[in-house]
């Protein structure tokens, strides 16, 4: 019996595939089809574990792109799939935080993994990894050289919350002569506070969890426990969390 | 007219009353009254003779049109409503001789200034404090005020004996809508919440109370026996915040999608007012609409007890297993008291889903995911 989890998120589409006890993880761009990246993904993933497509039928999708794939499998919500996934690799922790390409996310879990609570950012891209792309744009950078880029003892005010305001903010700190380092780690602490904000509303209970793929950006999570006065744990496979509870709700039919 | 009442016959309602009204104004001059708020004491308009009819704004359209004098960054319900005025594409306000509006918050108290260009407007002023004898005396005052801009403008005098004649009228109708909401406390619920929406946004448009009381009565005899269940049991949903109207049912939609029911709804198209009676053991029928208007649970009123007593009643009786909070953009005495009301739905054990949009369709697929993962926790 095997169990595939799909997380097809605006950036990046993520894949576990569960197999007796073997777990097989597969990221790939999203582009401009969640569907085909869905397709692509499953084809890969059955080809790693040796199986031939037509002998799959327990597919759970979840992210944004769930509804694309069209082709019968179940959809869960990024949230439920998140809390399941942590639950199963840190059963300890109670509060998860989960920056994604366009959204990012605060959930409540109780002792069974099961979401006690749950707030999402608003309709804006600030505290998200698009505003940190388009930021590191404006620095010339990718978005993957940020966090060996931050100087964080000399880190700048960025005030702008709209990601094109403070697209302009940074061109203007450039003109300035400001270090790129010092923008680099105001950036981070933006993102923080404003998902630090929203993780305090719901209130933080146990340990937190950090996932998504902006948690790899160490100064994010740097920032992070420095805002909210804990230690955060980033699981190694931070991308793959939604796409692990897919899988593991899946294999539970 | 036929005992047999359906929702699509509430459906109809809006396009009847345009033909009747025109045919009454064209024939007998009839005087028609535009209202935007549940606070407006419809009760005056009815002794006056006139025809009292909802304006509040609920749909997208014509708030393009509104931007051009209003800021963008107001609610969409003062946006529409005055969009709809200014670019005279209602014909409820193009067929109003005046407009009665109130100050139930800032943006709506400088709108009613911008209309005034339009047409006659008598802008109420509404204490936030229920609960003093000042207060009291001022919105008694005003709602003397307002009888005079009525007779004064409709040329008409307001007896005593029609405001009686109209509290009777107007507490029966609220009594029918009230006892049709109250069949949804049935499992599984007769209505959906589309349903109960048609219905109880479609009555404010109907230009004779006696015939929209008869077919709430009809429709709730239709569906006393309730409806058997069948398939799984789909989650119960409560939704409040605030107002709600065909134009702007996206999160009821997206809750039925998802597999749930809106069952009860707590915004002002709904069940806030329906509890509200007059009482007729007053001697001055003013005084008596007073008392009733002054008790409505809006978000304008500080403290606001009375909503949270009637929702956390309203969970209980329509047994309700999660219960969503709706605030329009900008609308702050709404958001805020979403915090409240937060405390009180998980106090009871429930979850809980605040969501702030506005009437545009942008933001439905992340609504759909918070909609989907309300329903997930109800499940688990």
């Amino acid at each position: 019996m095997i169990s595939i989890g799909l997380d097809i998120g605006s950036v990046a589409a993520k894949g576990v595939l569960l197999q007796e006890g073997q777990q097989h993880l597969m990221i790939i761009p999203t582009g401009w089809s969640p569907r085909q990246a869905g397709e692509q993904l499953i084809d890969s993933l059955l080809q790693r574990a040796g199986y031939p497509v037509k002998d799959v039928h327990n597919i759970t999708v979840t992210g944004y792109g769930r509804v694309a794939l069209n082709n019968g499998a179940r959809t869960v919500t990024e949230i439920k799939c998140h809390a399941r996934g942590v639950a199963a690799l840190y059963p300890q922790v109670r509060t998860i935080i989960d920056i994604g390409g366009q959204d990012s996310k605060a959930i409540q879990i109780d002792s069974r993994g099961r979401v006690i609570d749950f707030v999402m950012n608003d309709k804006c891209a600030a505290g998200t990894g698009r505003f940190l792309q388009v930021t590191a744009n404006a620095l010339g950078l990718d978005v993957s050289e940020l966090s060996d880029g931050e100087k964080p003892e000399q880190a700048v005010d960025i005030n702008s919350m709209c990601t094109v305001f403070a697209e302009s903010e940074i061109i203007g700190l450039l003109a300035q002569g400001v270090d790129k380092g010092g923008i680099i780690a105001g950036l981070h602490r933006s993102v923080a506070r404003k998902v630090a904000a929203m993780v305090k509303r719901l209130g933080i209970v146990g340990e937190v969890a950090f996932t998504g793929g902006v948690a790899m950006n160490r100064g994010i999570k740097r920032a992070l426990e420095q805002e909210l006065g804990c230690t955060v744990i980033v699981p190694e496979m931070c991308q793959y969390t939604g796409a692990l509870g897919a899988a593991l709700i899946g294999s539970e039919g | 007219m036929s005992n047999q009442t359906t929702v699509e016959d509430f459906l109809k309602i809006r396009e009847v009353s345009i033909m009747r009204i025109k045919d009454a104004k064209e024939k007998s001059d009839q005087k028609v009254v535009g209202i935007y708020c549940t606070f407006c004491p419809q009760e005056l308009v009815l002794a006056a003779g006139a025809i009292p009819v909802g304006l509040c704004g609920t749909k997208e359209e014509p708030i393009a049109k509104a931007e051009e004098h209003l800021p963008r960054n107001l609610c969409p319900l003062i946006k529409s409503s005055y969009g709809f005025a200014v670019s005279d594409t209602c014909p409820f306000f193009h067929f109003s001789d005046v407009i009665i509006g109130e100050t139930t918050c800032d943006g709506k108290k400088k709108m009613f200034e911008l209309m005034k260009d339009l047409k006659p407007v008598y802008v109420m002023q509404l204490p936030h404090l229920n609960r003093t004898q000042a207060s009291m005396d001022m919105w008694i005052d005003e709602l003397r005020n307002l009888k005079s801009f009525l007779e004064e403008h409709l040329e008409t005098e307001i007896t005593n004996e029609a405001i009686w004649k109209a509290i009777d009228i107007v507490n029966r109708e609220t009594a029918a809508a009230k006892a049709v909401c109250d069949l949804n406390k049935m499992d599984p619920p007769p209505l959906s919440g589309l349903d109960l929406l048609t219905v109880t946004w479609s009555r404010g448009f109907s230009t004779d109370k006696e015939e929209v009381t008869a077919m709430l009565d009809n429709l709730r005899r239709q569906h006393a026996a309730g409806t058997a269940a069948s398939g799984a049991r789909k989650p119960r949903v409560l939704l409040t915040g605030c107002p709600v109207g065909l134009g702007t049912e996206k999160v009821i939609r997206i809750v039925s999608e998802a597999g749930g029911n809106v069952v009860a709804m707590e915004n002002c198209t709904g069940y806030k007012t329906l509890e509200l009676q007059t009482s007729t053991e007053f001697d001055d029928p003013i005084v008596a609409l007073a008392h009733k208007y002054i008790s409505i649970p809006c978000s304008c009123m500080s403290p606001n007890t009375y909503r949270m007593e009637l929702l956390e009643r309203m969970i209980d009786d329509f047994k309700v297993d999660a219960v969503i909070d709706l605030t329009w953009q900008a609308c702050h005495t709404y958001n805020i008291e979403a915090y409240e009301v937060s405390k009180l739905v998980k106090s009871k054990g429930l979850p809980h889903l605040h969501l702030e949009s506005d009437y545009s369709q942008s933001d439905v697929e992340s609504i759909k995911v918070r909609v989907e993962a309300l329903l997930e926790m109800v499940n688990q």
